[in-house]
């Protein structure tokens, strides 16, 4: 299998440019590729949609990106704690899209797994059911809810080798190795990166041919 | 003892020996002071992680174990660790015996309303609609009244979190129970008399305790 290249931060954020639609991993900036949020911010380009559980909090994950302004547009499950995400919801300013998170990481994967969709009860009768499908399977109401993809995912891992291979740790994994699967161009961020072999094959939950880049080992 | 701390006593009533427990961020987290390490109850949080445990010593702290709330835990003996659509798997697949979750309404239908009031406070709905989708048996614990606004009502006014009855409502003055029937009063707290109850809630109460 092909070595990986390693980017410079600088050279990882060349890769989102304006308008994108990128996935970012993380809960709450636990298991965030945060050097690369840095580079982001760093080069700003502007009217993101970002696919993520959350917006972070103020100066922290996610909430650098919102606080830069460089956010147009985010599909997530919580923005309770960024009051900033808030205000510029009210103000117009972003598009916020809120999801069930387990219906989020489910779009999420059907995205990545070739599905069209998924059927599921969460949002019945709510007004997360508003002009969605609602399908009978023997007699149960599930909602249709549709495939999401995008152009640049942002994971964040414990361990990559050289061919890209994954292994994430406790409560850091989230949403990071379902977004893998579901973007054009997938850029890993791991705390270190070890020669092949020493993750061994049912250590890794993201085999590396999903992985386009990794992020060169922290200076 | 103050008002949330009454409340989470009286949930971890309601935790049976060798259960799998998923507890809300705020005052549902608080009901794990309250059951002994010899209950065998296991705690799951919604970021991926079955067994979590209480923080850990100063300066142990993991930055990649954290409950979700984004708090340091720590994992006892026999825990695991999963993704996303794992851990949202066993709670939406019915695996999670119980879950206890705060509230900004419940309606006499037992409807619960938690995670917005439109045009004010939008924090979203989390991992919230699809816990009360799956779960076992829902509790909702929470203050019995917002500043004097009932927050138990004949029909919730703030957008539902799910259509679904919740089992339990337990609050500082008392424990109810959506049913068929209606909401019944089930006790009052100690020191709490049945009229203050009624005073406190918007709903119509069936009543099936006495002072």
């Amino acid at each position: 299998m092909p070595t990986k290249t390693a980017l410079k931060p600088e050279a990882a954020a060349e890769l989102v440019t304006e308008g994108a639609k990128i996935m970012i991993g993380g809960f709450m900036g636990v298991g965030a590729p945060h050097r690369m949020i840095d580079a982001l911010v760093e080069r700003a380009p502007g009217r993101l949609t970002v696919i993520a559980n959350d917006s972070g909090m103020p100066g922290q994950g996610i909430g650098k990106l919102v606080s830069a302004g460089l956010v147009e547009r985010m599909i997530v499950s919580h923005i309770g704690l960024n009051p900033e995400t808030q205000a510029k919801m009210n103000a117009g300013e972003i598009e916020i899209e809120l999801v069930p998170q387990g219906t989020l990481i489910e779009r999420i994967r059907a995205g990545g797994v070739g599905l069209g969709g998924v059927l599921t009860p969460t949002g019945i009768g709510t007004l997360v059911a508003k002009d969605k499908r609602v399908i009978d399977v023997d007699g149960k109401e599930f909602l249709l809810e549709t495939p999401l993809k995008a152009d640049v995912a942002l994971i964040a891992a414990r361990r990559a080798d050289y061919v890209g291979n994954i292994e994430y740790t406790l409560t850091a994994q989230n949403f990071n190795p379902v977004m893998a699967l579901a973007a054009a161009t997938v850029i890993a961020e791991p705390d270190a990166i070890v020669p092949v072999g020493v993750i061994p094959p049912d250590a890794v939950r993201t085999p590396g041919v999903l992985i386009d880049h990794i992020l060169e080992r922290r200076r | 003892m103050d008002a949330k701390e009454r409340i989470a006593r009286r949930v971890a009533q309601e935790i049976h020996p060798g259960t799998l427990v998923n507890l809300g961020i705020g005052l549902p987290s608080l009901v794990a002071n309250f059951i002994p390490a010899e209950a065998g109850v296991f705690f799951q949080a919604e970021n991926g992680v079955i067994g979590m445990g209480a923080r850990p010593p100063e300066g142990m702290e993991d930055r990649d174990l954290t409950d979700a709330g984004g708090g340091f835990v720590t994992a006892v003996p026999g825990a695991a660790s999963m993704d996303s659509a794992m851990s949202f798997g066993l709670i939406r697949g019915g695996h999670i015996d119980l879950t206890v979750l705060g509230g900004l309404q419940v309606d006499a239908r037992g409807r619960l309303a938690n995670w917005m009031v439109p045009g004010a406070l939008v924090p979203g709905m989390g991992g919230a609609m699809d816990l009360v989708t799956g779960a076992g048996r829902v509790i909702v614990a929470m203050q019995h009244t917002a500043r004097g606004t009932a927050k138990i009502v004949p029909e919730c006014t703030l957008p539902l979190t799910s259509t679904r009855r919740v089992d339990l409502i337990v609050t500082e003055l008392a424990v109810l129970a959506p049913t068929d029937q209606g909401l019944e009063l089930r006790e009052c707290m100690p020191g709490v008399t049945v009229d203050q109850v009624i005073e406190a809630t918007a709903a119509d109460l069936i009543l099936t305790v006495q002072d």
